[in-house]
């Protein structure tokens, strides 16, 4: 291939992922394990459709199948987007049955680590194949550069996604959305509390400029 | 003999280190390379990259470790990445041009119940390798 030619080809890519007209968009929500994916999901899923996608906990993979919600519709400020959201396992390269023998006994322990990692197969293939845009979910209370974060975030770049990244559980004490800026300058990074809809306005301003 | 058995003994008890130059992993597919690494981590091997792994390969990796995890056997890796001092190139003209960074990072690879990353900045990772 030559040098033009790649070149364009990859300005379509990323003109393609921004601007595609087909309509829905399918945005994969993404993050590590309890960044609060599920209640985010639930949130924007109840507020715009009055249903919810799946159960929230404080177990790590409680989400352990990727969930779509489709036809959602957010508009704000003139602007609007369908979406489907489709709320994806927390992403790890581990999966150890023994961390939920403190909350179970071992044979559930086993299955819902077999499922965990069935799910985030799932979700990793959906990433390469599936989704439209992203959005990145952090917990802001705990230290983003972490290599998985590092790591999927360059994986979503590469593929000239069009991502945004929330900083999850601002109403936690030890929260710092600066922390996450810094981690990741060369993205938009917005402030929320899903479990106290906390800064919901700015999620969905955003949402419907950034993926409409 | 003796001295032999010794030296089987203390093999047997240390860690192995595989080193994979970047010459080594040059003329692989993505899936070849994968294997690779998730064999010698299988036998308990830290896997040391020369080169990193393109994020479509990164991307593979974690999904084929998923497949491969299984209780009281294999319960998944560590992966520390570091890219190479000044190589980074992160600009959207530098990602349009294909600048994946994959041939400047050196990727450290092993076992999740025997490496656990102590520190790590831009020019060091320091790991604790315990033998299973």
């Amino acid at each position: 291939m030559g040098l033009f030619t790649g070149l364009k080809d990859s300005i379509s890519r990323v003109t393609d992922g921004l601007f595609s007209e087909q309509e829905p968009k399918r945005i994969g929500i993404y993050g590590p394990p309890n960044a609060g994916k599920t209640t985010l999901a639930n949130r924007i899923a109840r507020d715009w459709t009055g249903d919810a996608i799946g159960t929230e906990s404080h177990i790590p993979h409680e989400t352990r199948r990727a969930r779509r919600k489709e036809d959602v519709e957010i508009e704000r400020n003139g602007k609007s987007v369908t979406i489907d959201i489709v709320d994806t396992p927390g992403v790890t390269t581990k999966v150890d049955y023994e961390e939920f023998t403190d909350e179970m006994e071992k044979d559930d322990a086993i299955r819902r680590s077999r499922e965990a990692t069935e799910g985030v197969a799932e979700a990793m293939h959906w990433l390469r194949e599936d989704v439209d845009g992203v959005i990145y979910v952090l917990d802001s209370a705990e230290d983003p550069i972490t290599q998985v974060n590092t790591m999927l975030i360059g994986i979503i770049e590469s593929r000239d996604l069009p991502v945004l990244i929330f900083a999850n559980k601002i109403d936690l004490p030890e929260s710092s959305v600066k922390r996450i800026e810094e981690a990741f300058p060369q993205h938009k990074t917005v402030p929320l509390s899903a479990k106290e809809g906390e800064n919901m306005d700015e999620v969905y301003e955003n949402i419907a400029e950034y993926f409409g | 003999m003796p001295g032999a058995t010794k030296a089987n003994d203390d093999r047997r008890d240390g860690v192995q280190i595989d080193l994979i130059s970047g010459e080594r992993m040059d003329g692989m597919a993505s899936m070849e390379k994968i294997r690779m690494i998730l064999d010698g981590v299988h036998d308990g091997n830290i896997v040391i990259l020369e080169e990193g792994l393109s994020p479509d390969e990164e991307s593979k990796l974690i999904e084929v470790t998923m497949a491969e995890i299984s209780p009281d056997e294999f319960n998944g890796i560590e992966i520390e990445t570091y890219p190479k001092s000044g190589t980074r190139d992160s600009s959207l003209l530098g990602r349009l041009m294909g600048n994946d960074d994959t041939s400047n990072k050196l990727t450290v690879i092993g076992p999740a119940n025997q490496i656990e990353t102590l520190h790590k900045d831009e020019t060091l990772i320091s790991a604790l390798v315990s033998r299973s």
